[in-house]
């Protein structure tokens, strides 16, 4: 006998998970399905960096601040393995012409609700010892974060006792003849549902596709670079420098965000890309590498006579205007989106499941969701490329 | 400078490639990680006396480029020719090599299973026992019971035994008739069969007992192995209830087979294939051609067969690279391959070794991880593979880079295990990563271009 659950999520990544977690808290019964393992796809890949420092104001940063505190409640509940750690984000300025802009910036985030802090030069050899020597200043963020990816998605999928389907992959989506949604089908058989949600991040635009929606979610690689373990408190905080492009246009300052370095409880240090606006290669890129491992140098000198053990990458799911798709799709009834998260998917997670649990529920969303529409990117016109 | 062809690795296969392709007049370049040319078979002490096999190679790399001591830990392509990046010498200096060719024969490492006590002192790799006795180096102890899977055991035994150690047994998981099934491969191959009759000649001699469908399933001891259990196997490796029993021993060397070294092949994209031990090697053509134009390989990084059939691949493709081909080659190839499939199909791990294992036993020793823990990832987490148990578990991630416990955490996750990918197949200086070369416009579509199909990472 088959059982019909409330909502079908598709993607068990940490975003899958989130709304998993949320909609189950609202009382609903849901099924994931992934067609691989348990945080298999980018969130595998991913940091686990839960920034505000990075974001400034606007719809993306107004999430992160709502992520960022349900992140630190969901902290009591998942187990100690998922790592959490309200270690702070430190944003060093070369010289004053970035320290300058980086005031500017800052003061825009406060007024969004950012705790933000400047530190002079002393200070910042306070909180980080081994920084290089003549930066010229930076800010404190102590709400950014850490968890580890992989472990938050399991435990949260774990603990939403929702009927998690591993390696099943979702081929088509089932709408009735009015064109709402009754389920999906898989590599295993029909699943009917009243609601689906694609979670399917990097994959999203294929779900929606099937759904016979434009969603135009693409990948965006990533590198990133593990060293040998190191001693505890060489690299306490998650530390980048901040450079800043001037957009004449607008006049708004696009910030644009270097390797972020930082230590792992475990003791490996990480220098990963944050927000990348630039892609990456498809092969191996040592061009990659070299720019990680020249500006984590350039932070942390001590860091030059340490090896790298390895190095990976993942595919960010980014959108052309850089917010992820949350919410119901007014295109086709029942159909939910939470993808497109580019560089921010971990972070933005418990606010993403939070929004989607609203919306399936029907109920009243934390924050506007207006920017996150689905349908805002019109249907390319003409003969496909 | 930029040389016709770069071999990578200076075992059999790379020797011989080295020597055929400098004779053809190419331009030949030959890195090792190693400090002296002869790869595995061939491993002797720094300081000591050269092999005559080894001597009378290297007498013939004159007009090689030989750069010893050098780890390539990538290679990448550059408009129309490659870049070899390597940490060389002891004090990991930068270095790179650019080349029109580059033959990859890496070669292959001992696999691992682990059992409850195998990381005792005195518990030692099969192979590394071996190389330890050809570096010079004493065994640390005197009564060594031999136990794993595969051809080179009875090698190490008959070393062991050649060196004055006691042997009291050889414990075999596989059964050697089933190479019988495989008879006209043997038969085509009648030296394979004469060595085989010598080693258990020789160690007959010795008083060793040769036990086959049995295995050492746990070790035991307080600060180090004294003793080990043998348990007969059924079909599938599960011990046999009622069928332990106890030998003294003070070293056990254990070694389940090889398994072919590929993270630099894979980095380039080359395609691999399941060898009948289900292992991943990199698939080539019959003159040694990977799917990555430009890029051969040779030896056992294409599976494992022996350093007969190494150095018959590494000159099939140095003549390759050079232009021609060899028809006696070929057939010796294809003989000694049909050899080496029937091998690795007898002793390919069954699925029933993981009953060795209880909860508590550590699968991962870098990270200190357990079956329980990595049993648990996958019954009650939803890790499916092994890259997701080791996202749950930590399996894998320490120094070793996976490479001791990769084979036993991909079966326990229930999959054969993928082929090895690892962007750095070594540990690599920041510094050095920092002062890279700036490279021409590396090859590869536009950045911004959708991927394909692929997992979320690789
Ligand atoms: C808090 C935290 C702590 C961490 N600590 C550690 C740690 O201590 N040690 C550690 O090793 N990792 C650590 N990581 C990183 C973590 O392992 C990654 O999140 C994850 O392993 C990435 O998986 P992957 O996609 O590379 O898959 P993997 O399971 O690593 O497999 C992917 C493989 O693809 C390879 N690959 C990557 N790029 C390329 C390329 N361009 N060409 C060819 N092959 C490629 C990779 O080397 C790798 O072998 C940590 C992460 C977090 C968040
Ligand atoms: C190198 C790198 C570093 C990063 N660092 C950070 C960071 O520090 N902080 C941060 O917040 N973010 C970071 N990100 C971004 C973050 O990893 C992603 O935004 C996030 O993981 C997206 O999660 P997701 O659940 O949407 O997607 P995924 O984790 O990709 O999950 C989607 C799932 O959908 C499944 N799926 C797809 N198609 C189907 C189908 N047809 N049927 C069934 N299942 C399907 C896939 O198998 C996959 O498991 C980083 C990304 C990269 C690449």
């Amino acid at each position: 006998m088959s059982h019909v659950p409330d909502a079908v999520i598709i993607g068990a990544g940490v975003v899958g998970a989130a709304c998993a977690y949320y909609a189950s808290r609202a009382g609903l019964d849901v099924a994931v399905i992934d067609r691989g393992p348990v945080a298999g796809g980018t969130t595998g890949a991913g940091e686990g960096n839960l920034l505000v420092s990075d974001k400034e104001a606007g719809p993306e940063l107004d999430l992160a601040l709502l992520s960022i505190r349900l992140w630190r409640e969901l902290a009591d509940v998942l187990p100690p393995e998922t790592e959490y750690e309200p270690k702070g984000g430190l944003v060093v300025a070369p010289d004053e012409t970035a320290l300058t802009a980086l005031r500017a910036f800052a003061e825009a985030q406060r007024q969004a609700g950012v705790e933000a802090y400047e530190a002079d030069a002393d200070r910042l050899r306070d909180l980080e010892p081994r920084l290089a020597p003549g930066l010229a200043g930076g800010f404190h963020y102590p709400q950014d974060a850490q968890i580890q990816p992989a472990m938050a998605a399991a435990h949260l999928l774990r603990a939403s006792g929702a009927d998690v389907r591993p390696g099943e992959e979702v081929t088509g989506v089932l709408t009735d003849r009015q064109g709402a949604v009754r389920g999906v089908r898989t590599t295993r058989g029909d699943l009917h549902a009243p609601a689906v949600v694609n979670a399917t991040g990097t994959w999203g635009g294929r779900i929606a596709e099937l759904a016979g929606v434009h969603l135009p979610v693409l990948p965006r690689r990533g590198f990133v670079l593990v060293t040998e373990p190191l001693p505890p408190g060489l690299v306490r905080h998650k530390v980048y420098a901040a450079d800043y492009i001037a957009d004449v246009a607008n006049g708004s300052a696009a910030l644009q965000s270097s390797a972020v370095v930082e230590g792992t409880p475990a003791g490996p240090v990480l220098i990963g890309a944050t927000r990348e606006r630039v892609g990456f290669d498809r092969t191996l890129s040592t061009a990659a590498l070299r720019r990680l491992a020249a500006q984590a140098t350039a932070l942390f000198p001590v860091l030059g006579g340490v090896r790298a053990i390895r190095a990976y990458h993942g595919f960010r799911p980014y959108l052309p205007d850089h917010l992820p798709a949350i919410g119901p799709d007014p295109r086709v009834p029942g159909l939910h989106h939470a993808c497109g998260h580019e560089g921010a998917g971990i972070g933005l997670a418990p606010a993403t499941g939070l929004l989607a649990a609203a919306a399936l529920c029907g109920g009243r969303p934390a924050l506007d969701v207006r920017p996150f529409r689905p349908d805002r990117f019109p249907e390319q016109k003409g003969p496909a490329a | 400078m930029t040389a016709d062809l770069a071999v990578v690795g200076a075992g059999p296969a790379g020797l011989a490639a080295a020597v055929t392709a400098a004779g053809r007049g190419l331009d030949v370049t030959l890195l090792d990680a190693a400090e002296r040319p002869g790869g595995q078979i061939h491993r002797h002490p720094a300081r000591g006396p050269v092999p005559r096999p080894v001597r009378r190679l290297t007498r013939r790399l004159r007009g090689v480029t030989h750069l010893p001591a050098h780890h390539v830990w990538t290679v990448v392509r550059d408009g129309d020719t490659w870049l070899l990046h390597c940490v060389a010498g002891p004090d990991e200096a930068p270095a790179t090599v650019r080349a029109r060719a580059v033959l990859l024969a890496t070669g292959a490492y001992e696999r691992q299973l682990p059992f409850p006590g195998w990381t005792l002192p005195g518990v030692v790799g099969a192979g590394g026992a071996q190389a330890m006795l050809k570096g010079g180096l004493a065994l640390p102890g005197r009564r060594v019971v031999v136990a794993g899977s595969g051809p080179l055991l009875l090698a190490v035994a008959t070393t062991l035994a050649a060196a004055g150690a006691r042997v009291p047994a050889l414990v075999e998981a596989a059964d050697y008739t089933a190479y019988a099934r495989r008879l006209p491969a043997l038969v085509r191959n009648p030296g394979k069969l004469a060595q085989g009759a010598l080693h258990g000649g020789s160690l007959l001699r010795h008083t060793t007992r040769l036990l086959t469908r049995h295995a050492v399933t746990a070790a035991h001891g307080t600060r180090r192995v004294e003793a080990v259990t043998v348990a007969r196997l059924d079909a599938d490796w599960r011990p046999v209830p009622g069928t332990g029993r106890r030998v003294p021993c003070d070293v056990l060397a254990v070694g389940h087979g090889l398994v072919p070294q590929l993270e630099l092949a894979t980095g380039l994209g080359c395609a691999t294939r399941r060898t009948p031990d289900g292992t991943p090697a990199v698939a080539v053509d019959g003159r040694q051609r990977t799917s990555v134009p430009g890029i051969w390989a040779a030896g056992e990084t294409c599976g494992v067969g022996g350093a007969e059939l190494a150095r018959t691949e590494g000159e099939i493709a140095a003549l390759c690279v050079a232009g021609d081909a060899s028809a006696a080659l070929a057939r010796r190839r294809a003989r000694l391959r049909a050899f080496a499939d029937a091998m690795a199909a007898a002793h390919r791990p069954r699925p029933g070794w993981t009953d060795w294992l209880d909860d508590a036993t550590e699968v991962c020793r870098c990270e200190e991880v357990t079956a329980g823990r990595v049993r648990h990832a996958v019954a009650e987490l939803g890790a499916l593979d092994a890259r997701t148990v080791k996202l749950l578990t930590r399996a894998g991630m320490g120094w070793c880079q996976g490479r001791v416990c990769g084979q036993a955490v991909a079966r326990l996750a229930g999959e054969d295990p993928a082929p090895d990918r690892r962007p750095l197949s070594c540990p690599v200086p920041l510094s050095q990563l920092a002062h890279l070369p700036e490279a021409g416009p590396e090859a590869g579509p536009a950045p911004e271009a959708p991927a394909p199909e692929a997992p979320g990472a690789e």
